[in-house]
C-alpha cells in the first residue's frame, strides 16, 4: 500500500519478472528469481487493466496458460470451467470478453491467473476499476477466494481501507522505499514514522517534547505515551500522533492528562460524531458519540495507549 | 411543464457550407481519378495508327495482346515479385513496429524521423543510388574488401536480389507508418500477461499480438503490394530483362514505342489484377470475425 508513484506497481512488476531490478536480489523461498524470465517464474498476475485477450472467449482466456503448457483441449476446458465456478461465473465460458461487465472481467482475470496453480498470486490494483459498492463485495470475495486456494498473494493498492480489509500483512511504501511492514492493526495503531501515521487513516498531530522515557509534554500538559514503541530520547522534540477515536471529550476536567479547548465544529457522520476542538493553535478532530455543540468549552482527554511519539 | 427536449434550442442551420466541403472530395475523386481511369479504359479500345497516334474506334486487339502469353507471363512475374517483396517487408516491419511502440514515446521519435526521412526519397533516387551502391566499381563490396570480409569486389546489380532489396527499401517506411497506429494502441499488458502464463516472447507475439493486429497487417500488405507492383524504375534500373515487370513494359509501350492503346489496355489489366490480389490479401487477414456482443444473453 502506498500513494501513487511510490513504486508499488514497479515492485510488483519486478516480482512478476516484467521489470529487471537495477540492484538487489529477488528470492522466492530459497530460489533466486532475479534473472529468471517472466515465463519461467510460476507467478499468476491480475493486471490493473485485466489484460484479457479480446480475440479469445472467456474459457480460452482462462485456459491460455494450460494451452501454452500443452495440456489437452478437453482437460484444459474442464479446468477452465472449474476455475470459472470458483470465481462464481459458471455460465460465461463461451462469451467474448467484450460481452462481460467490469466485475465479471475482474473475476475472469483472477481465474486465468490461478489456472496454473502459481507459487505467487499477484494483483495490481485489482478493485480500482470497480464502483464503490461492487468493490466492497469483491474485497470479501477476493479474501475468501485467496483462503480457498491457499496461494501466497500480493495485492498492490493505494486504498488503505482495501489493504486493511484484505491483508494479513501490510507493507506501507512511500518516497520510493518501504516505510513499515506489519499486520493491519499494528500499522494503524503503531505507525513507526510520520509518513505512515499521515498516510494510514486519520491522525491528529501535536508538537511535544519527551520529558521521560514514557511521557511527553503537550501544550504544557504531561501525558503518557504508548510503551510498546520506541520513544525518542528524553529532551527531544517530537510529534505526538493520536487517532480521532483514541481521544475522548469531557465536559469536566478528568483525572488524567487533558487539554482544554473550544468546540469549533460538529458533524454527525451517522456511524460516529466528528467534533473539532480548537486547542491553542491546533484543531483536534475527535470521533465519538458527540453530545457537544459549537462554542462549548471541553476537555480533550489524552489516553496513554492512544498517543504515539514520533521523531519530529 | 415542458420537457427538457422542448427547452433545448432548435438545431442551428449551418447553411450549405458543410455540404460544399463534403462535396469537394467526391468531386476531386471523380475528376482526378475516375475520369482519367475511364479515358484510359476507353483508350484501350482505340486503334493505333502510324506515327504514334491513335484514332477513336472500338477494337479488342489491344486487350487481346495485353492478355497474350508474353504479357501474362510478365504479369505473373510482376505479381510474384510484388508478393515476395510484400512478404519480406511485413516480416521486417511487423516486429520492428512492435518493438518500436513498446519503447517510451520520446525514444520512438528518432526512429520515426528516420522512417519519414527515408520515405521522402523518390523511387528514381533510390534506384540509382542502389545501382551505384551495388555495383562492382564503386559499390559497398569495395568496402567489404577493404575491411577484409571479401576477397574481391563483386557486382550485385542488376539481378533479382537487387530488385527485391530496393522494393523492400522503399516499402518498409510505408509499412511501418501504416502499422504504427494499430501497434501504438495495442495494450502493452497483453503480451506481458501471456508471459506470466508461461508464453515465451515469441509464443506470446504469435498467439496474442498477431491475432489482434492481423487486419492492420493485411491492410498494410495490400498497400505495400499495390505500391510495389506499380514501381517501374526499380525493376528497369536494378533488374535484368527477366525481372522487368509489367509497369516496365507499359512505360516502354507508352513512351518508347508510342503505342498508347496497348499501354492503356496493359494498365487496365494490371489495375484489375492488383485490385483482386489486394482484396484477397485483406480477406485473408480478416479471418474469423469477432461475434457480435449480445449483452444479457448467457450462452
Amino acid at each position: 500500500m502506498g500513494p501513487s508513484g511510490c513504486g508499488k506497481t514497479t515492485l510488483l512488476r519486478v516480482i512478476a519478472g516484467l521489470e529487471t531490478p537495477t540492484t538487489g536480489h529477488l528470492l522466492l523461498g530459497d530460489r533466486d528469481l532475479t534473472r529468471v524470465p517472466v515465463h519461467q517464474r510460476d507467478v499468476g498476475m491480475v493486471f490493473q487493466s485485466y489484460a484479457l485477450f479480446p480475440h479469445l472467449t472467456v474459457a480460452e482466456n482462462v485456459a491460455y496458460g494450460l494451452r501454452i503448457r500443452g495440456v489437452k483441449r478437453r482437460e484444459r476446458h474442464a479446468r477452465a470451467q472449474r476455475l470459472l465456478e470458483l470465481v462464481q461465473l459458471p455460465d460465461v465460458a463461451d462469451r467474448r470478453i467484450a460481452e462481460l461487465s467490469g466485475g465479471m472481467r475482474q473475476r475472469v482475470a483472477m481465474a486465468r491467473a490461478l489456472a496454473l496453480d502459481p507459487a505467487l498470486f499477484l494483483l495490481d490494483e485489482p478493485l480500482s476499476a470497480l464502483d464503490a459498492k461492487l468493490r466492497e463485495g469483491m474485497q470479501v470475495e477476493l479474501r475468501r477466494l485467496q483462503r480457498r486456494v491457499g496461494i501466497t498473494t500480493i495485492i498492490v493498492t493505494h486504498d488503505q481501507e482495501e489493504a486493511m480489509a484484505m491483508a494479513d500483512l501490510v507493507v506501507v511504501m512511500g518516497e520510493n522505499r518501504v516505510q513499515q511492514v506489519g499486520p493491519p492493526l499494528e500499522i494503524y495503531r503503531r505507525p513507526v514514522n510520520r509518513f505512515v501515521a499521515h498516510f494510514v487513516g486519520r491522525n491528529n498531530f501535536l508538537p511535544a517534547r519527551v520529558v521521560a522515557p514514557d511521557a511527553v509534554e503537550v501544550a504544557g500538559v504531561r501525558a503518557g505515551v504508548a510503551r510498546d514503541l520506541p520513544v525518542p530520547p528524553v529532551g527531544s522534540d517530537v510529534t505526538v500522533a493520536a487517532r480521532p477515536e483514541a481521544l475522548r471529550l469531557r465536559a469536566q476536567a478528568p483525572g488524567g492528562p487533558a487539554l482544554r479547548g473550544t468546540v469549533s465544529m460538529v458533524r454527525d457522520l451517522g456511524r460516529a460524531v466528528e467534533t473539532r476542538v480548537r486547542v491553542a493553535d491546533e484543531e483536534l478532530v475527535v470521533s465519538g458519540r458527540g453530545g457537544f455543540a459549537e462554542g462549548d468549552e471541553v476537555w480533550v482527554e489524552l489516553p496513554e495507549a492512544g498517543l504515539v511519539a514520533l521523531a519530529a | 411543464m415542458t420537457s427538457p427536449a422542448a427547452d433545448a434550442p432548435a438545431p442551428r442551420g449551418d447553411g450549405p457550407w458543410p455540404h460544399v466541403l463534403l462535396a469537394w472530395p467526391t468531386v476531386a475523386l471523380t475528376v482526378l481519378f475516375l475520369v482519367p481511369l475511364a479515358i484510359i479504359a476507353a483508350l484501350g479500345f482505340f486503334r493505333r495508327i502510324q506515327a504514334g497516334f491513335f484514332e477513336v474506334a472500338f477494337v479488342t486487339e489491344n486487350y487481346a495482346r495485353a492478355l497474350d502469353a508474353f504479357h501474362l507471363e510478365r504479369l505473373g512475374v510482376s505479381v510474384a515479385l510484388a508478393l515476395a517483396a510484400t512478404l519480406v517487408t511485413l516480416l521486417l516491419a511487423v516486429p520492428f513496429t512492435f518493438l518500436l511502440t513498446r519503447r517510451p514515446r520520446a525514444r520512438q521519435v528518432p526512429y520515426l524521423v528516420l522512417v519519414l526521412a527515408s520515405l521522402s526519397l523518390s523511387e528514381v533516387i533510390v534506384s540509382f543510388a542502389w545501382s551505384l551502391l551495388l555495383s562492382r566499381t564503386s559499390g559497398v563490396s569495395n568496402l567489404l574488401v577493404a575491411v577484409g570480409l571479401m576477397d574481391r569486389a563483386a557486382s550485385w546489380s542488376p539481378g533479382l536480389a537487387a530488385v527485391l532489396f530496393a522494393y523492400v527499401f522503399i516499402a518498409l517506411p510505408l509499412a511501418v507508418l501504416s502499422l504504427y497506429p494499430t501497434f501504438s494502441r495495442l495494450d502493452q499488458e497483453l503480451p506481458e500477461a501471456a508471459g506470466t502464463m508461461g508464453a515465451t516472447p515469441l509464443v506470446g507475439f504469435v498467439t496474442v499480438v498477431l491475432p489482434l493486429v492481423r487486419r492492420a497487417v493485411a491492410a498494410t500488405g495490400a498497400l505495400v503490394f499495390i505500391f510495389v507492383l506499380g514501381a517501374y524504375v526499380i525493376p528497369q534500373t536494378l533488374g535484368r530483362p527477366a525481372q522487368w515487370t509489367l509497369p516496365v513494359h507499359i512505360t516502354d509501350q507508352a513512351i518508347m514505342k508510342n503505342h498508347l492503346p496497348l499501354a492503356a489496355s496493359l494498365a487496365i489489366v494490371l489495375l484489375v489484377v492488383s485490385s483482386l490480389v489486394a482484396v484477397a490479401i485483406v480477406a485473408l487477414g480478416a479471418g474469423r470475425r469477432p461475434r457480435l456482443a449480445l449483452p444479457g444473453r448467457a450462452r
